[in-house]
């Protein structure tokens, strides 16, 4: 498995060329490229969770010189996550995106951005690290475009120039950052910019490395004082990609990275750690309050996104701190990082909910729809399992996660974050009863009569994903023991990260 | 020093242009004098005055080459950001002339329809 490491971006990126080439001969066999790839990556990336960590040398070059790519549990965790979510939303669009035209050159950008996003999650180097990171971004501005029509191209016009802004200030940090250490290397700086063995301090350049990281990957997260792009460009994408977008880009691309470096590179710090949880805690204030009174059924769920993923920067920030004891720091993280797995499902699982709703109906207005549980069985239950899930009710997996958080904050003593984080739960969970109130139930209007189910393809995923929600929520002590135990000792063994530099 | 303060102040007639004008057109003129500056900056770091071309001759012994040489790496690092710059520059521009065959034209405030 480790001499194959490189083919998760090796693949998806001559898939991405070679599905353009062959659908010039036939339109019919960017689906099956499409899948067949997806299928592939998927079944790798679980395998890959039962893999010991270690380290790969591209070209065979040794470790600070050349690039390294990197595995271990966040690793691993993060390309399972990417690639089950990417399979599923691939077979949800075929029979979705035949309302849109150039259906081969949505299947070539899909692919671009999950050969990023797998990028971003395996490499070591730095400057590697944006190489991925702007593959992603530069398919996933044009996917968020793709209907070009009014709102469409605004929203991605909106998305583009913030998401260049947030680039340019990571290759800033990226440049100031190698002109202290005169490295790229991850583990290399890691091992530079350790507190106590490394040689160089903790000085007001590197504060201002870390100012400009927190802005870029900020942004690609949509933390609060960055969020304006993303209520405008999840909900306008078409609705498999707002899945991928809102259940695994911000993650892969913000989330991730801000871990990594701040964790494995740079190392527990009070500052980094105060300044993510309070953008974490007023992410989740101001994303479920502005979330509350949105007709618009994606937009709303493009609010809770950002309120949800303060739960998972909050929980980061915990993990930061140097001042708690070490086992409720570590009880934080895992909260964390257990939400983040917890919102790539639900998050997902909601937009294309919504978007077969918006198949059938042709309205994304939720006021408008109503009693469509009757009409639409398989999508209406699917749709309450996600609300539930993600508005804490137990046995779903959201109900762990954030309980898991909230005990944390009371035990290192934050009241206060504590007591906002139950009450952003509770608003979550009357937004959700709001909208099953006049999506699901109801009366049906007279113009709804005639609305089937969507066809297989289009309900398949969503059964999936319903399953994985339940299970990740009722089998929770087979998955502490497995998957997120390995992802938080990983970012909490700085040496170990270190290590990987000797490794090959 | 004087260099890297001329690369500060054209990131800042940059981040200008970004905010303050309101044509779409002069704002992605504004990323990408950003983008520039930037590239500017990087190369900068590797800068070595009265410094030779980072080429290993024969006549050349090592520690030579590494008192005199300029750092290598920084110049990679800037005509990947220039491709990248380029590859996000044709985007900017496909999509901005999309926007006008819709809107008509090319004002940021005129360009509203998403609120909320």
């Amino acid at each position: 498995m480790q001499g194959l490491y490189p083919l998760f971006t090796a693949i998806p990126l001559a898939a991405a060329f070679f599905n353009l080439l062959v659908t010039k001969v036939n339109k019919k066999a960017a689906d099956y490229i499409a899948f067949v790839v997806a299928a592939a990556l998927a079944v790798m990336a679980v395998r890959m969770l039962f893999e010991a960590p270690f380290s790969y040398r591209v070209g065979g070059w040794p470790a600070p010189y050349g690039i390294l790519l990197v595995s271990d549990g966040l690793s691993s965790l993060m390309l399972a996550v990417i690639n089950v979510v990417s399979l599923l939303s691939i077979v949800y669009s075929f029979s979705y995106m035949n309302g849109y035209t150039a259906k081969p050159k949505y299947y070539s950008l899909f692919l671009l951005m999950i050969a990023g996003m797998n990028g971003v999650v395996m490499t070591g180097d730095f400057f590697n690290l944006f190489v991925f990171l702007e593959i992603a971004s530069i398919a996933s501005y044009a996917l968020v475009g793709f209907g070009t029509e009014h709102e469409e191209l605004e929203a991605s016009f909106k998305y583009l120039i913030l998401g260049t802004v947030a680039s340019t200030a990571i290759l800033f940090g990226i440049a100031f950052l190698y002109s202290m250490t005169g490295t790229l290397n991850m583990p290399d700086l890691a091992r530079q910019l350790d507190p106590v063995s490394g040689t160089v301090p903790f000085n007001r350049a590197l504060a201002f490395v870390i100012a400009l990281f927190i802005m870029g990957f900020g942004l690609k997260a949509s933390t609060v004082p960055f969020h304006a792009w993303l209520p405008d460009a999840h909900p306008s994408a078409p609705a498999p990609i707002s899945a991928m977008l809102s259940g695994v880009l911000i993650k892969a691309l913000g989330i991730y990275a801000i871990a990594r470096v701040m964790f494995s590179v740079i190392g527990p710090n009070a500052m980094v750690s105060s300044i993510l949880m309070f953008l974490g805690a007023l992410s989740m204030v101001v994303g479920v309050f502005l979330a509350v009174g949105q007709s618009d059924f994606k937009r709303m769920l493009a609010y809770h996104s950002i309120s949800q993923m303060g739960y998972v920067t909050i929980g980061l920030g915990l993990g930061l701190n140097p001042n708690v004891p070490p086992a409720i720091a570590a009880l934080g993280l895992f909260g964390g990082l257990y939400h983040l797995v917890n919102h790539a499902t639900f998050k997902s699982l909601l937009f294309l909910c919504s978007g077969s709703f918006e198949y059938r109906t042709g309205t994304r207005n939720r006021y408008e729809m109503g009693g469509l549980m009757r009409k639409m069985p398989v999508t209406g239950t699917a749709c309450s399992i996600a609300s539930l899930s993600i508005s804490g009710v137990p046995p779903f997996n959201g109900f762990w996660s954030k309980l898991v958080i909230i005990t944390a904050f009371i035990q290192a003593g934050y009241y206060i974050y504590g007591a906002i984080a139950v009450l952003v739960a509770f608003m979550t969970l009357l937004s959700f009863i709001k909208l099953q109130r006049f999506v699901l139930f109801g009366a049906l209007p007279k113009r709804f009569a005639a609305v089937k189910e969507a066809p297989f393809s289009m309900t398949m995923p969503l059964v999936v994903l319903a399953i994985l929600c339940v299970a990740l929520g009722v089998l929770y002590p087979f998955v502490d023991k497995g998957l997120i135990e390995a992802a938080r000792q990983t970012l909490l063994d700085k040496m170990s990260y270190m290590g990987f530099i000797i490794g090959g | 020093m004087i260099l890297y303060f001329l690369t500060l102040v054209l990131f800042v007639m940059g981040v200008y242009c970004l905010i303050a004008k309101k044509n779409i057109v002069k704002k992605i003129i504004g990323l990408v004098i950003i983008d520039y500056a930037i590239n500017l900056f990087i190369i900068l770091i590797g800068y070595r005055r009265d410094g030779v071309a980072p080429i290993l001759f024969a006549d050349m012994s090592p520690a030579e080459f590494a008192r005199r040489g300029v750092d290598p790496l920084p110049q990679a690092l800037v005509l990947t950001s220039i491709v990248i710059g380029l590859g996000v520059l044709a985007l900017q521009v496909a999509i901005c002339l999309r926007l006008y065959e819709k809107y008509k034209t090319f004002n940021m405030s005129e360009i509203n329809r998403l609120k909320g």
